[in-house]
Order: C-alpha cells, then sequence, then structure tokens
C-alpha cells in the first residue's frame, strides 16, 4: 500500500495540474482537477499516518490556502472593473486573448481556474483533517 | 452492443442503491456506495459527459468514501 501509494501519487498529482491548467480547452477544470490534487494529498495521509500527511500540507496551510483561492478569485473579478469592465469581464477588461487552442489562451479564465482549484485541493484536505482530528 | 452496456449499468446501478438502503453493515454500505459512484461515472461517460464523470469519479468515488470512513471509524460500525 505504501510503496504503490508513494508511485502513483506524483502521477496523481500531475495529472491534476493538467486538468486545472486545461480547464478552457478540454473536460475538467478547477473543480474536477482541484478534486484530483486534494485526492492525492489525502491518499497520503491515509497510506502512511497523519504526521506524514501534515509534513506535506499543514493543517494551517491549508486553511489559509482556502481563504486565498477565494480572495485570489474576488481580486481578479475587481482587476477587471478597476481596468473598465464588468465584475470578472474577461476580453473587455483587457486580458490578452491569444490564439485559440493554445495553452495560454483564454484571458483571465486561466487565473481563475487555477485558484478555483487550489480553493477546491485544500477545502478537501480541511475536511479530511477535521474529521481525523476530531472537535477540540 | 453500447445499449446492452448501459442497461447493464443502468441495472447495477439500482442494485447497488437498493443494496445501499437496506444493508445493515455501515462500512459494507459505504464500499457499496462506491461502486455506485463509479457505475455513476461510467455512465456519465456514456452520456457524454466526461466533465461529470471526472468529478463523479473524483468525489463521488475517492473522497466521499474516505470521509464517511473516516467518520464510521470515528463512531460505530453497526448501525
Amino acid at each position: 500500500m505504501r510503496i504503490t501509494s508513494r508511485l502513483v501519487t506524483p502521477f496523481i498529482q500531475v495529472y491534476g495540474i493538467y486538468v486545472i491548467l486545461h480547464g478552457h480547452l478540454s473536460p475538467g477544470g478547477g473543480f474536477s482537477g482541484g478534486a484530483i490534487f486534494g485526492a492525492s494529498l489525502i491518499l497520503i495521509a491515509l497510506s502512511f499516518n497523519l504526521e506524514a500527511g501534515v509534513k506535506q500540507i499543514s493543517h494551517q496551510t491549508a486553511s489559509i490556502l482556502e481563504s486565498g483561492g477565494v480572495l485570489g478569485f474576488l481580486l481578479t473579478g475587481l482587476v477587471a472593473i478597476i481596468f473598465g469592465g464588468n465584475y470578472l469581464a474577461n476580453q473587455a477588461a483587457g486580458f490578452p486573448i491569444g490564439q485559440a487552442g493554445e495553452l495560454f489562451s483564454a484571458g483571465a479564465i486561466l487565473i481563475i481556474t487555477v485558484f478555483v482549484g487550489i480553493k477546491v485541493a485544500s477545502t478537501i484536505v480541511t475536511l479530511f483533517y477535521n474529521i481525523i482530528e476530531g472537535e477540540k | 452492443m453500447t445499449e446492452l452496456l448501459n442497461v447493464l449499468l443502468l441495472l447495477f446501478l439500482v442494485v447497488c442503491a437498493i443494496g445501499v438502503a437496506y444493508i445493515r453493515d455501515l462500512l459494507s454500505a459505504v464500499i457499496l456506495f462506491s461502486s455506485f459512484g463509479l457505475i455513476m461515472a461510467i455512465i456519465w461517460q456514456q452520456l457524454s459527459a466526461p466533465d461529470v464523470a471526472m468529478v463523479e469519479a473524483a468525489l463521488g468515488t475517492g473522497v466521499a468514501t474516505l470521509l464517511m470512513i473516516a467518520a464510521i471509524s470515528k463512531t460505530r460500525r453497526a448501525e
């Protein structure tokens, strides 16, 4: 179990990051990619022990990342207002729209998707830690 | 052929759902529920919704099962 999870975890994490980054091109996006990434972090804590999982990402770091994901999402929306568009406006606010079909192509969508991915992954890890550690 | 596969999957889905409702052992119910999620993911894929299938496979089968097993380990196994 330990050897398998040690072997498989990097591939799961790379796949999760791939799903997050290609959210505007292929099926998937911030939510699914974040769920895959968070599941890989839980897998470490489950197959070794809680200390090994906490060494990867501690409870406090996960909570900070959770709030930071939301803040990043909100700030990206506010940047669009500053540059003269509606909230979360994309092309109207002057985000660069590249060639369709390339990785860096959809302006603000990529940034927003990355923040959603961070938020979902850390939320899943925080949920798991909360249940395991119990109420305080 | 594909329709036969779909009908088989849906039948298995119904059996899993009824089993989850009737089984007494909570750990077995959780495992049945995770197999329910896996079949549901394949069915979403058959219905050409790969996005939902991805989320169902990661959340419905993986994370939800883990959280419920953690909850069982904190409480009792029998109903």
